[in-house]
């Protein structure tokens, strides 16, 4: 049973490097802010996501567990909000007349 | 095994705090040097961390990498884009960075001499420190020496606070003077933004409070839960949800001073009570101190926020006069 957890955990702490080694490469790679926004919250929000999922299992239950958890959910606000601070500082405004009605 | 695994890691964080040291200093443009510099810092905490000094790495991210980031970011903003270097004295400059330069290998060559020739066990106070904690109340001997031990030094660290923040609201205008500090006001803070400043500070503010309670027996305390209080009130400023207020108010005033003031009159009744400045009496230590660390707590929050808040603004319409 331990095995398997560990097997778990490292499966789940790899692929989230994986995504971000894909996120990093997207960063120096893509063409534009956007894009590159793109790529880094993917892996904010997969990348850690899956690391938390990995060592759940390796931590004390409840409170260690529900750290991690918050720690993760913490950081998907704040990648959030960056992003779209950052997108709207780099997007021109909207010209006047079109901008309001869509979204 | 283990132990060379650690090695690797911590070469390999050694090895990219120093080029992105050399980075920051090398790259072109202020911008660019004060991001270089906040991850820096961030990379300098892992190291405090690794060094099993939580308390130390709490402290490097939350002032020496956020706070002091934001400063300098505001600071950047202030000066005019890509402000050339003065084309005078050319010659001049490269000198003094070939000066500069030798102090500071001249410097890391006898830092680097004396921790080689230190002998083994290091001298150390820690088996000293950590025998009289008991007599202080409290669990983390971090603590015990900020507070007890070397409580003159923590003192005068909370009144250099509110000096640093005097010093600042004298830049303002004469106009401006008595209003409220302009500096982290956005033209158009996105709905995005907005919703950060209202979920975030629920949970920052319980951190915050928590890092000064838990100080007491674990890594914590007044100056890192202050300074994530004073992030929460950053982020309300930059969202728009509320203004900064009055410099010339007296209820922020009495927040200011009662930390270091409440420090310095339980120091000065120590002079009775236990015969010495700044000692507690045996029993009543660990109360005094919690009591002392609440205080400056609230007083360090305020003097960051308002550090980060900037000098007083002129402002246009009512609330002007002062």
């Amino acid at each position: 049973m331990s095995l398997a957890l560990s097997v778990f955990t490292i499966v789940c702490v790899f692929l989230g490097a994986v995504f971000f080694l894909a996120g990093t490469l997207g960063l120096l790679r893509f063409p534009d802010t956007l894009t590159r926004l793109h790529a880094l919250t993917k892996a904010d929000n997969l990348g850690l996501g899956l690391v938390v999922l990995g060592l759940l299992p390796q931590v004390d239950w409840p409170l260690g567990a529900l750290k991690l958890i918050a720690v993760w959910l913490l950081a998907l606000l704040a990648g959030a909000t960056v992003g779209q601070v950052l997108g709207g500082a780099v997007r021109p405004p909207p010209v006047s007349g079109a901008g309001e009605s869509t979204p | 095994m283990s132990m060379s695994l650690g090695l690797v890691a911590d070469s390999f964080l050694a090895l990219l705090i120093l080029g992105l040291a050399v980075w920051t200093i090398a790259v072109r443009g202020t911008y660019a040097a004060v991001v270089g510099f906040v991850a820096y810092g961030l990379l300098v905490a892992l190291i405090w961390v690794r060094l099993a000094a939580v308390d130390v790495a709490l402290t490097e991210a939350a002032l020496g990498s956020g706070l002091m980031g934001l400063l300098l970011l505001r600071a950047v903003a202030c000066l005019p884009p890509d402000a050339p270097a003065p084309a005078s004295g050319r010659v001049g400059r490269v000198a003094l960075r070939v000066v500069v330069g030798v102090l500071c290998a001249g410097l890391t060559a006898v830092l680097a001499a004396v921790v080689l020739q230190l002998p083994e066990p290091a001298p150390s106070l820690a088996a000293a420190a950590a025998q009289a904690l008991p007599t202080t109340g409290l669990g983390n001997p971090v603590t015990g020496v900020l507070i007890a031990y070397r409580a003159i030094d923590t003192l005068l660290e909370a009144v250099v606070l509110v000096l640093a923040l005097i010093g600042l609201w004298s830049l303002a205008a004469d106009g401006a003077w008595g209003g409220r500090p302009g500096a982290l006001r956005t033209r158009e803070p996105g709905a995005a933004l907005v919703l950060l400043a209202q979920l975030l500070p629920p949970v920052g503010i319980l951190v915050g409070i928590h890092l000064f309670w838990t100080g007491a027996n674990h890594p914590g305390g007044a100056f890192q839960g202050g300074a994530v209080l004073a992030a929460m009130w950053a982020i309300v400023l930059v969202a728009g949800l509320a203004a900064a207020p009055r410099v010339d108010g007296r209820r922020l005033r009495l927040v200011l001073v009662v930390g270091p003031a409440l420090f310095f009159a339980i120091g000065l009744a120590g002079i009775w009570w236990a015969d010495a400045f700044l000692g507690y009496p045996a029993d009543w230590a660990k109360p005094l101190i919690l009591v002392i660390e609440a205080a400056l707590t609230l007083s360090i929050a305020a003097a960051l926020g308002l550090l980060l808040a900037g000098p007083p603004a002129s402002e246009p319409g009512p609330g002007g006069q002062a």
